[in-house]
């Protein structure tokens, strides 16, 4: 056991409430509870700049003039945000990770001659799993993770994707015309002209997207991942005395307040965080807060 | 050294099924005395200490995973695991998909949990856990069934009265109707499934006969009776 962070926390029975508290609140369980929070920051931070990737190269498909590129771009764009999310991660991870696998399979164990799929069960060789059964159980985890950050880049990046399509259309058909008349390929165009000016009109769509994907995260616990809420309701569970140093009744409601406030300091960081950008990326812009920018430097 | 790698590669090749050099131990974490996690994080309980006994017996070298218990089954089927150790009723509908070791517990009854005597567990509400077999029970009982995804959560609907009563292992229960004042075990306890065993893969037949070599041995020396008795967790063999 891991020794308690206070030498008094050896018989927390015969502690005053400020000091049980300082002990149950250090305790190994909760710090796997806050280990969660960097758990879900990451997976924002990392998940937010390749779903935009997604999203990005998923709209440069759908407006494509090449058709099989469109129709791919349109498709994915299609299918991904019509299928409910929890089906999706219900059933694209588990579909993913044996892809995986049936691939390393096919590839380091040529020999093999038992099929893969026997009943229910999905078979490959020891050499082919994925991390391996040996490896330690952060890798496991890791890679948990990982096949998180794909799922939930696939998913966010196809919503990403019809935000980005529409800002690219909204951009004012005249600035392109105009670019093409100063002897732009559609190449330049399409870089120097219309993607730095289509944020604008698609920033209020992504920071919707970044707001629904900051409360996303519970889905994590689908995949294996312990992320906060798993750790708020296996916490904040009524404990008895026999199982633990420190019993207490159901605090849940409790544990779920905190979130809530955690949650709301997200979103509110996330606003003042947006704002800025927005006005960052409306300066010089054809737009009314374009206008207003240009107004309040002249005057 | 290159090549007793690769001679041991080529055995377990020719092997068929290759030897696990890790055997992975799924289990929920969230049933005491069962499986619960103790206040360092740690997975603890009597399925704790039967599993790491187990391996010990069967020369295996063991990992604990921690996984819901609705995806379970699914898991292990899709290799993410090996076994389940995780308080799970030995039924038919579960040895359809999976196989089980022999029973480690006998079977036991389960029973119901309630604010008051005069609850009608026939024709009231009854809470349960999903995809156990008190859920199953409650639906063909007559009661209307209400379904959550923790045992935990079961018996806060209890507390709160979104439903008369709860259905769950007695083993589960008593030691917190014995802290709780306003909980009591109400009508007659039913017999359920056929004891407790641990769920393997239905092709990982090697695995399940260590498996069932190692309790069969904590059965003959009384060691598994020892450990029951310790967490209160059946009645013994």
């Amino acid at each position: 056991m891991r020794p308690a962070i206070f030498s008094f926390c050896s018989d927390p029975d015969v502690l005053d409430t400020f000091r049980w508290f300082s002990c149950y609140l250090t305790n190994g369980v909760h710090w796997s509870f806050y280990l969660s929070f960097l758990k879900v920051l990451a997976l924002l931070a990392v998940t937010a700049p390749v779903a935009l990737g997604f999203g990005f190269a998923g709209a440069m498909a759908a407006r494509s003039h090449f058709p099989p590129l469109s129709w791919l771009g349109k498709g994915y764009i299609a299918v991904v945000r019509g299928v409910p999310d929890i089906a999706f991660f219900m059933f694209f991870v588990i579909a993913l990770d044996q892809a995986f696998e049936w691939t390393r399979h096919k590839i380091l164990c040529p020999d093999w001659t038992d099929p893969i799929r026997q009943g229910n069960d999905f078979l490959v060789c020891q050499a082919a799993k994925l991390p391996l059964g040996s490896s330690p159980e952060w890798m496991h985890e890791t890679y948990g993770f990982f096949l998180a950050v794909i799922t939930f880049s696939i998913v966010f990046g196809a919503f990403a994707a019809n935000v980005l399509f529409g800002g690219m259309r909204a951009v004012p058909h005249a600035q392109l015309e105009t670019a093409e008349a100063y002897g732009m390929s559609r190449r330049q165009t399409f870089w120097r002209v219309l993607v730095p000016q289509m944020w604008v009109y698609a920033l209020p769509g992504l920071s919707n997207l970044w707001m629904v994907l900051i409360k996303a995260t519970p889905l994590l616990f689908l995949l294996g991942v312990e992320d906060i809420v798993y750790w708020a309701r296996e916490l904040g569970g009524t404990k008895t005395s026999k199982f633990t140093a420190y019993p207490h009744g159901d605090w849940r409601m409790w544990y779920f307040l905190f979130l809530l406030v955690f949650y709301l300091g997200m979103t509110r960081v996330s606003e003042i965080g947006l704002e800025k950008l927005m006005r960052r990326l409306a300066h010089g812009q054809a737009t009314s807060g374009g206008e207003l920018l240009r107004k309040e430097t002249t005057a | 050294m290159k090549n007793l790698i690769l001679t041991t590669a080529a055995l377990a090749l020719t092997a068929g099924i290759a030897m696990a050099d890790t055997v992975r131990m799924g289990t929920e974490g969230a049933y005491a005395p069962w499986n619960f996690i103790n206040d360092a994080g740690e997975i603890d309980g009597f399925e704790r200490e039967l599993g790491d006994e187990l391996c010990k017996r069967a020369n295996l070298e063991c990992e604990w995973v921690k996984n819901d218990w609705d995806s379970i089954i699914p898991n292990l089927v899709s290799g993410n695991y090996d076994v389940i150790i995780a308080g799970m009723s030995i039924t038919d509908e579960r040895d359809e998909v999976i196989d089980f070791t022999q029973n480690y517990t006998p079977p036991d009854p389960s029973a119901y949990v309630a604010m008051s005597d005069d609850v009608d567990v026939t024709s009231g509400v009854v809470a349960a856990q999903t995809g156990t077999i008190q859920a199953g029970y409650i639906a063909e009982s007559g009661a209307t069934l209400v379904e959550f995804s923790s045992p935990d959560e079961t018996l806060a609907a209890v507390r709160n009265g979104e439903a008369d009563a709860v259905l769950a292992d007695k083993s589960f229960l008593a030691p917190i109707v014995e802290e709780d004042g306003d909980l009591r075990f109400v009508a007659d306890e039913v017999p359920l499934g056929g004891g407790v065993g641990m769920g393997v893969r239905e092709s990982d037949a090697e695995l399940k006969e260590k498996f069932n070599a190692a309790i069969q041995s904590m059965k003959d020396d009384g060691s598994l009776n020892t450990l029951i008795s310790k967490w209160e967790v059946s009645s013994t063999f």
